[in-house]
């Protein structure tokens, strides 16, 4: 399996403290490589391994300084006599809500999370992100009921929970940031109308007659019809429109 | 890590031959697109032809049909738990409808099966959302632009894409089915890039003839589904989520219908059993499979436990002897290895150059071909961009795109990989990524059809655990596109199940003891055992020294 041969490479072993402990692992490897090549199998902690699911969250010291440094376990390249943790769950409050009653005002944003006046603007959240998100300033773009910039602020947010881990107001930050982002996508941000066309012309069976050709279709005939198919241009704008309608 | 001093001596062959790359994308003059016959010849350098990779089944309900051996593996092994352990006369959980998995089929699956008024369990193996649905980034594709585009095109793209193959009900169904899933996640507050206007912003994939890729940034998986996720949290009454708690086995009724699961708590290591009107196999993928050695995309519980459980219990495979490699996975630096770069690089009009700088293959043939071309073009034609691990791999011109579209393109655009490159040194909208093709997707699966069921009555299937829809070879941004829409089908049709059966009351392990019979009869060892669950990681050398952990197989 190549995830084990690259462990195999003879790269400098470093010592790393696991939760306190002591290992030799390789320089070259992410924190959580390592912890597998110390000999751990990851119940927790562990998701996708490609930084976007928030699994993985990890406090690490160097020695010397009493600064609290942040990272993927999957992301982040191992250092020497690193200290380090990972917080694969964080408790923080959750409101529930029923999303078609939502209408997008501030009120309701506020109402559902009564905490978000507890932010002192220390901005320990930013710090903490992992994703490099300004989590202070969406906390501060709501408190002045702008939606849509928290919205767009939190989109690289992965939910893994290191935010709400140091607030001291005690927000649950990655929670509010979601219910944001849901509320842009539905209220704040115009529906596609195409979209409904297209939706409207499929049940009304515009298109059932010739997808229907297609799939009684010989496959020879079939082939000749796909490698006839006319293809959009890549660098065509929103207005091409094919040459011939069939199909369509 | 950064670039080192000799590929940064490599890439100023890239930038050399880039001016003149991008005037002639400008121009619209490609690199032709094979055709069909050059398509074939040219696959006979994808991994699904190397024939000393696979062999027959020797047990189970496809009995003879030959796939990749570590798929085939985990299918000749024994049942995890001894039957006759188990007892089935109480049951610790009951429910309505059972979904195994958490990704996005099983969430969209539990919202519709929850809005037909059912009490629904969510089991996972890990949390609720780990997924290879997560970690999808180029789009979602759907005809939605009426003007230039419609589910006929589809159709004809995933029919192409999956070499005619496919089984056409269920392809017709997806590409039906397409506008409406868009739809209804924009309908539950997903961010896709749209204009100002509201209009969608849609972009080629490899293998379309239309610009009807949908998506969120870069990180389309990961908006789809922490935004479906959220609304199954709005339903916490009716959706019970049990995480770390995987399923090892179905369990049928004296009927033989699917009526429950063993599920295992990882944590706890007990054995909890859950009795349901119907079940919903919905547990993706298997790149952790790592068949043929290749590095993978997938996320950590990728492993085929569906596919072992409903195979054990009837239910035919098919299509599993074709699987994706991606043909642009991360080969330097090592510590981001086989992560996936997004097709969308390549649809934005990002070129794959080889040592000498020259373009080889069209950007955007369907995955399967790609893949097989970046391999010959490694491996046969010696052209490849050696690594300083030993491995090769060919250039993604990424800042092809900046000339493009304009200068902070990339950045604005692929937020999620521009950050990743950074964390190592490297900026993508300057320097070009080193790219080899990687482990990515299960193009097939369990048998089922387009309403959801399966030869196992009250068994379900959504997702990438079914197989036949993409045939032989999957299109980018149809799998995002899978997951919506047979989970809201699979969803509606096991209420469906549930509200109107009447259920048996006699819960029975049974075929599992056949099938362990049968094991014992083929010579499979007794200490083999499936499904996985995990992969293993630790270091060989750690590993002869944990005495009294002995795994078998992959179990404690």
């Amino acid at each position: 399996m190549t995830e084990v041969k690259a462990v195999e490479i003879k790269a400098k072993l470093i010592p790393i403290y696991i939760m306190g402990k002591k290992y030799e692992v390789p320089e070259t490897l992410t924190i959580m490589k390592a912890i597998e090549y110390a000999g751990y199998q990851y119940i927790r902690g562990c998701g996708c391994r490609g930084g976007v699911c928030g699994a993985c969250s990890t406090v690490y010291r160097k020695p010397g300084s009493y600064k609290i440094m942040s990272g993927l376990a999957c992301q982040t390249v191992v250092e020497p006599e690193m200290y380090l943790t990972q917080i694969p769950f964080y408790p923080a409050i959750r409101s529930t809500y029923t999303f078609e009653k939502l209408t997008g005002k501030p009120e309701e944003v506020f109402d559902l999370y009564h905490e978000l006046f507890r932010c002192v603007a220390c901005n320990a959240c930013s710090k903490v992100c992992p994703m490099d998100v300004e989590v202070m300033d969406y906390i501060a773009a709501l408190k002045r009921g702008d939606i849509k910039a928290a919205a767009e602020i939190s989109f690289d947010c992965i939910q893994c929970g290191l935010c709400a881990s140091r607030c001291m107001g005690e927000l649950p930050q990655y929670h509010i940031a979601q219910l944001a982002r849901r509320i842009n996508g539905r209220y704040l941000t115009p529906q596609a109308e195409h979209l409904k066309t297209m939706v409207a012309n499929i049940e009304a069976g515009r298109y059932q007659e010739s997808l229907t050709g297609l799939k009684v279709m010989d496959i020879n005939m079939l082939k000749e019809t796909y490698t006839a198919r006319e293809m959009e241009p890549a660098t065509g704008g929103e207005d091409w429109i094919p040459k011939e309608n069939i199909g369509l | 890590m950064p670039y080192p001093e000799q590929l940064k001596e490599l890439i100023k062959v890239v930038e050399s031959t880039r001016a003149e790359r991008v005037a002639r994308k400008k121009k619209n003059e490609e690199v032709p697109f094979l055709s069909l016959d050059a398509r074939t010849d040219r696959l006979k350098y994808h991994p699904d032809f190397k024939d000393e990779g696979r062999h027959e089944l020797s047990i189970g309900p496809s009995k003879g049909y030959k796939i990749a051996h570590e798929m085939a593996e985990v299918l000749e092994a024994h049942s995890r738990v001894n039957p006759a352990d188990v007892d089935l006369s109480k049951t610790d959980y009951e429910t309505d409808v059972l979904i195994l998995g958490g990704g996005g089929a099983g969430t969209s699956a539990a919202i519709l099966a929850a809005e037909q008024g059912c009490k629904v369990i969510i089991a996972t193996k890990l949390r609720h959302g780990d997924a290879n649905t997560m970690m999808a980034e180029g789009g979602i594709q759907a005809a939605t632009k009426g003007h230039k585009d419609s589910p006929y095109f589809h159709y004809l793209d995933i029919m192409g894409g999956g070499h005619f193959n496919n089984v056409p009900e269920l392809a017709e169904t997806l590409a039906n089915n397409a506008p409406g899933a868009i739809k209804w996640l924009e309908s539950q507050g997903c961010n896709f890039s749209k204009y100002p206007d509201g209009t969608m912003k849609t972009i080629h994939g490899g293998g379309t003839s239309r610009k009807r890729m949908h998506y969120a940034a870069d990180i389309t998986g990961a908006e789809i589904m922490r935004t479906i996720r959220d609304e199954a949290r709005n339903h916490s009454d009716d959706i019970q989520v049990l995480e770390f708690s995987p399923a090892v086995e179905l369990i049928l009724n004296e009927k033989g219908e699917c009526a429950g699961a063993v599920l295992y708590n990882m944590e706890t290591e007990e054995y909890i059993t859950v009795k349901a009107k119907s079940i919903i196999m919905a547990t993706g993928g298997s790149g952790r499979l790592h068949i043929q050695g290749f590095m993978t995309t997938n996320h950590y519980g990728a492993t085929a436990d569906g596919i072992v459980m409903a195979y054990r219990a009837g239910v035919k495979i098919c299509f599993l002897h074709t699987v994706q490699y991606h043909p642009t996975g991360i080969v330097f630096p090592e510590q981001a290895e086989g992560i996936l770069i997004t097709e969308k690089f390549r649809g934005s009009g990002a070129n794959l150059v080889n040592i000498e700088g020259q373009q080889f293959v069209n950007e955007r043939e369907p995955r399967d071909v790609e893949a097989a071309s970046i391999i010959k073009e490694c491996i046969e034609d010696g052209k490849g961009i050696p690594t300083p691990t030993g491995k090769v791999g060919i250039w993604l011109d990424s800042p092809m795109i900046e000339d493009l579209a304009g200068p902070g393109t990339v950045e604005r655009e692929f937020p999620g990989k521009f950050i990743l490159y950074k964390r190592f040194g490297i900026d993508i909208s300057k320097e070009p990524m080193l790219i080899y093709p990687t482990l990515h997707y299960q193009n097939g699966g369990l048998e089922f059809k387009n309403t959801g069921h399966t030869s196992l009555p009250g068994l379900f299937v959504a997702g990438e655990v079914g197989g036949g829809i993409h045939g032989e070879n999957r299109l980018m941004g149809n799998s995002l596109l899978d997951i919506i829409v047979y989970g809201r089908i699979a969803g509606k049709s096991a209420a469906d199940f549930a509200n109107e059966n009447v259920n048996g009351s006699k819960l029975s392990l049974e075929h599992v003891v056949k099938y362990n019979e049968e094991a014992d009869k083929a010579g499979i060892a007794k200490d083999k055992v499936a499904p996985m669950l995990l992969p293993n990681y630790t270091d060989a050398r750690t590993r002869e020294k944990q005495l009294t952990s002995h795994y078998v197989g992959n179990m404690r």
